[in-house]
């Protein structure tokens, strides 16, 4: 295959990214976008291994295979509350890939410049694809691949390190609690400028030694800043990553002078970005607030809360909601955590059965993933046209009969309109406490990830349904006629 | 100690402050009950009835005012009452000590402690003995009812076989108790039922008790705030005043029966109904004003009089409503009496407790001691939360909005061309130092980051998840880097890229299983 013919295909590919992320607009054009997306890297693996200066072939079939087996493996087993860790994980490959790339285009580059120097033409010199390339180069060229492939190193393994942290955190096998080593911040800053120092000494030509070290402190760098962060900031973690393995994608993009590595890595850059623009909105705080961890400090007492929080049992709540006939449940992580969501969709499934309304009301950050709620419903075949976002349902509590909150606490925290001394203060809430009754599901009496009060809990209209949510929700069903 | 109720002497007044059921409830917080022979009688209780719940029947209002130490009343005390006053000896009753200063001095200088029941702070915990709310819910009733007997017609539509009878229209002015009270009678009885009130915030009670809310555009932030009155109303400016007239005159023709409520504290009542209106309205209408004791709302009321225009219009100005249902209202009052006692007794052992670090005890206490007590401090609860601050919306003049879309276009133009000529300058110095191979790919990547952006703006909030799963997969083209460099001869090179292949492999087939996965889980109702 001519060179000509693989831009082409490049191209063919570039656009049907482009259109497969498009295609998400909507629940019905997103199956269709998805196709979009198979057919354009199928485009761009073929027309790349089949292109000039590709060889191998043998080592390319085993490793594609292996890969493939283990993806449908992965994908077919994993279950759908273990969604942001397998994200995390697949972001920990994309860094991965993104170091071992840019060691290699430095190894490359050294062997070119050993073969330069002993005089041999490039005909006999037998290098490939990339190889060719590096040959052709003049000096500023390499001046700037050897910025790129710093860029690429670095981010990836940042983005490695802190994927691997965050997949740890996610999947529970590393506390949740934000641990710092002693220095904080000032660690991390120490570390990038040691990066720098390293990657200066690169430029000016120290050798591959360098990069290994970068490799090895740009780790230390994502482990530390993730370990730092919260779980309850992790959607915001897992869109900064997706962002970062996009970033790395494209800096390697650079070093190849490949054009579709550049497209693709910049498409889901600004996605990873725009997502944890989102989430950050949605938390009512800033990026770099929620990346160095912690709320931003006290400001001041929190306000008294008045009343005190009463219990109901199930036949209370199945009393309430035979009576209503408007229904809003919110979920968060707490479902998730409790594998609730088919018990939540057989007790829609039965009210909805009776004619009442029965609608969902989605905060962005509910949950560890951006959207992730949605998914665990979609799961349990709740149809998606009564789930709603928070600026759609908002308006519509003071009209509704129940409210049900599952396993969510902060996006629901009345806090954050009243009190301006909340840590959370400003940050846009599901108003709740506007319905005419609000039955919590709740394990127990505690304050939840971020440690802040609920007054929610304390009104007048709430009552807490205490217990496991799927084992409350299946004691409540039966009562329900 | 002792509980004594006298014969009310006020002229025309049929309520009794203590009725058989409250003195049982009295006797529970060990309190002894006495009545004064027939002060229950126009109430419709007898001496009888009082024996039966084991209240003592005393003669004379002078036996009963030596025999008890505590006093409950309706009415404030006449000035004879007042000087059989006794050292120590407890009043309650309505007293309206603003206007009642010599009666204060009288009572201070007997040494009697005196509990205004209208003096009763208005926040939650009072509510029970808040013998104003409660009289003013029976006025309101009692308003309709009058209105009715008054008027010649159904107040509820009907289709008959006869014909069809439209529904009488209803307009109560201030939504206080008794404005609400009435509106909720009104729209029961099936009228049409209109309501206005200064304070925009009750707009909603108005509502919930099934009435139209009269708005008027008026700037709301030039309005009281109703908080900071304790709740009721405050007088409002003239512009305003104007604005309200001009409202009513335009519904006066329509209106069959008006019933005003408007009362500001310690002030005549405000003419909000003016002659040239109940002139404008239909012969047969019916006007009930509920604040004829402080002058009337309506310009034509005549205090405790019930009189017809010249065109036919009647206007009632009774003072007494609550009297006319002396039933209901002596029950509704001793029990509000009866709560203001069990407040003054704790302990429940029939010994009064004057304790004048309670709010409610001393806000309604206006001599103790010898001394007088009135005006009270102010509550140290506030009866209604402040409102917050409202957001400045003000309505804009068009030419005002102009200018501002104006500055705001100005404004994004100026950093949308900061952020371009930034970006610009960077972009030429980059270009002056960098090579052209490398400008070539800067280009593809500029544009590419646009289009990024501008595509995943449109992607849905609920398909997050999947698109952060399909950038996991299409993020997996990485793989192309490692396929050109897996031909290289170093074998480091050949390990290292051909680990990538097969990492970047698992992304870009499990990030697209998965995510096909997910998505055919999205199913419509």
């Amino acid at each position: 295959m001519s060179a000509g013919l693989v831009s082409a295909a490049y191209i063919a590919a570039s656009v049907l990214f482009i259109l497969a992320l498009g295609g998400l607009s909507n629940q019905e054009s997103a199956k269709r976008a998805v196709w979009y997306g198979i057919v354009g890297m199928g485009v761009a693996m073929f027309a790349t291994i089949f292109g000039p200066g590709v060889s191998n072939m043998f080592l390319i079939l085993v490793a594609i295979a292996g890969g493939a087996v283990a993806g449908t493996y992965v994908a077919g087993k994993v279950q759908m509350t273990e969604m942001p860790q397998l994200v995390a994980a697949l972001h920990s490959f994309v860094g991965l890939a993104a170091v071992f790339i840019g060691l290699n285009a430095d190894v490359m580059l050294s062997t070119v410049n050993d073969l330069k120097a002993s005089g041999i033409s490039l005909q006999d010199a037998d290098l490939t694809g990339f190889g060719e390339k590096l040959w052709k180069k003049d000096a500023v060229e390499i001046a700037i691949l050897k910025v790129e492939v710093f860029l690429g190193i670095f981010i990836g393994a940042v983005t490695f390190t802190g994927s691997v942290v965050a997949f740890g955190k996610l999947a529970g096998k590393i506390d949740g609690k934000p641990t710092k080593l002693p220095g904080g911040h000032m660690l991390n800053a120490g570390a990038l400028t040691a990066c720098i120092i390293l990657g200066l000494m690169y430029f000016s030509g120290s050798g591959v030694w360098t990069m290994v070290l970068v490799t090895l402190i740009a780790g230390f760098i994502g482990w530390h800043l993730i370990m730092g962060i919260g779980g309850a900031d992790m959607p915001v973690v897992v869109s900064m990553l997706n962002s970062y393995s996009g970033w790395a994608a494209a800096a390697i993009g650079f070093t190849l002078g490949n054009d579709l590595l550049i497209v693709t890595g910049a498409l889901v850059g600004s996605s990873g970005a725009i997502l944890s623009y989102i989430m950050c909105k949605a938390m009512n705080r800033k990026f770099v607030n929620v990346i160095l961890g912690g709320f931003g400090g006290t400001q001041g007492p929190a306000m008294d809360i008045e009343g005190e929080m009463v219990a109901i049992e199930a036949e209370g709540v199945a009393a309430a909601l035979n009576d209503a006939d408007s229904v809003i449940i919110v979920p968060g992580y707490g479902m998730a955590v409790a594998q609730a969501q088919q018990s939540v969709s057989e007790l829609v499934r039965k009210l909805r059965a009776q004619g009442k309304t029965v609608r969902f009301g989605i905060h962005p950050v509910a949950g560890r993933l951006p959207g992730h709620m949605n998914v665990l419903l979609a799961e349990a075949r709740v149809p998606y046209d009564i789930v709603l976002e928070m600026d759609e349902i908002n308006d519509d509590f003071p009209s509704t009969d129940v409210a049900i909150v599952i396993g969510s606490n902060d996006i629901v925290n009345p806090a954050a309109q009243d009190d301006p001394n909340s840590p959370i203060a400003g940050m846009p809430v599901l108003e709740v406490w506007k319905a005419k009754q609000v039955f919590v599901s709740k394990r127990g009496q505690g304050t939840g990830y971020s440690g802040i009060e609920n007054p929610l809990f304390f009104k007048e209209n709430t009552r807490m349904f205490y217990g496991d949510a799927k084992a409350s929700l299946d004691k409540l069903m039966p009562m329900i006629d | 100690m002792k509980i004594g109720t006298p014969k009310e002497i006020f002229e025309g007044e049929n309520r009794v402050a203590m009725t058989p059921e409250s003195a049982l409830q009295l006797q529970k917080l060990g309190y002894d009950c006495a009545i004064e022979a027939g002060a229950g009688a126009a109430a419709g209780y007898s001496d009888a009835a009082y024996q039966g719940a084991g209240v003592e029947v005393i003669k004379t209002a002078t036996a009963l005012f030596k025999a008890c130490d505590v006093i409950a009343k309706v009415r404030p005390p006449s000035e004879a009452e007042a000087k059989r006053l006794g050292k120590g000896q407890t009043l309650i009753s309505f007293f309206y000590p603003s206007a009642n200063e010599k009666l204060m001095e009288l009572a201070k200088s007997k040494g009697a402690n005196v509990i205004a029941m209208d003096m009763v702070p208005r926040i939650s915990r009072a509510q029970k003995m808040d013998a104003l709310s409660s009289m003013a819910n029976i006025a309101g009733y009692r308003a309709v009812i009058e209105a009715g007997s008054n008027f010649g017609r159904f107040f509820t539509g009907q289709v008959t076989a006869a014909g069809k009878v439209p529904p009488a229209k209803v307009l109560v002015v201030g939504a206080g108790v008794a404005g609400l009270a009435a509106i909720g009678t009104a729209t029961s009885l099936g009228a049409i039922t209109y309501a206005f009130d200064v304070r925009p915030e009750v707009a909603e009670q108005i509502e919930s008790m099934g009435a139209e809310f009269v708005f008027l555009e008026f700037d709301a932030s030039e309005l009281p705030d109703g908080a900071a009155t304790g709740g009721y109303a405050a007088p409002s400016s003239p512009a305003f005043q104007e604005k309200q007239l001009a409202k009513f005159r335009e519904l006066a023709p329509d209106i069959d029966i008006v019933i005003t409520t408007a009362l500001i504290p310690n002030r005549a009542a405000p003419i909000l109904w003016t002659a040239d209106m109940v002139e404008a309205m239909k012969p047969g209408s019916v006007i009930v004003d509920l604040a004829a004791e402080r002058g009337g709302n309506c310009e034509l009321t005549v205090a405790d009089e019930k009189i017809v225009t010249k065109n036919g219009v009647t206007i009632v100005g009774y003072t007494d409503f609550p009297s006319r249902m002396a039933a209901q209202a002596s029950t509704l009052y001793g029990n509000n009496i009866r709560h203001m006692m069990s407040d003054l007794t704790p302990e429940k052992d029939g010994t009064v407790n004057h304790n004048m670090e309670d709010d409610v005890i001393r806000g309604a206490t206006v001599t103790y001691q010898g001394e007088i007590t009135f005006p009270p401090p102010p509550p140290k609860i506030q009866a209604i939360a402040a409102q917050p601050a409202k957001p400045a919306a003000r309505q804009l003049t068009p030419e005002e909005k102009r200018t501002a879309e104006l500055e705001a276009f100005r404004a994004a133009t100026r950093s949308q061309v900061g952020l371009l000529v930034a970006g610009g300058v960077l972009m030429l110095l980059i270009g002056a130092y960098a090579p052209a191979s490398f400008m070539q790919h800067f280009i593809v990547f500029a544009l590419a980051c646009f289009i990024g952006f501008q595509v995943i703006w449109g992607v849905s909030h609920a398909l997050h998840t999947p698109l952060m799963a399909i950038t996991n997969a299409i993020s997996g083209i990485i793989v192309v880097g490692a396929l050109l460099q897996i031909g290289s001869p170093s074998w480091l090179v050949v390990i290292l890229s051909f680990v990538a292949v097969l990492i970047a492999s698992i992304n870009i087939v499990g990030g697209f299983l998965v995510t096909r996965r997910m998505l055919a889980m999205f199913q419509k109702s």
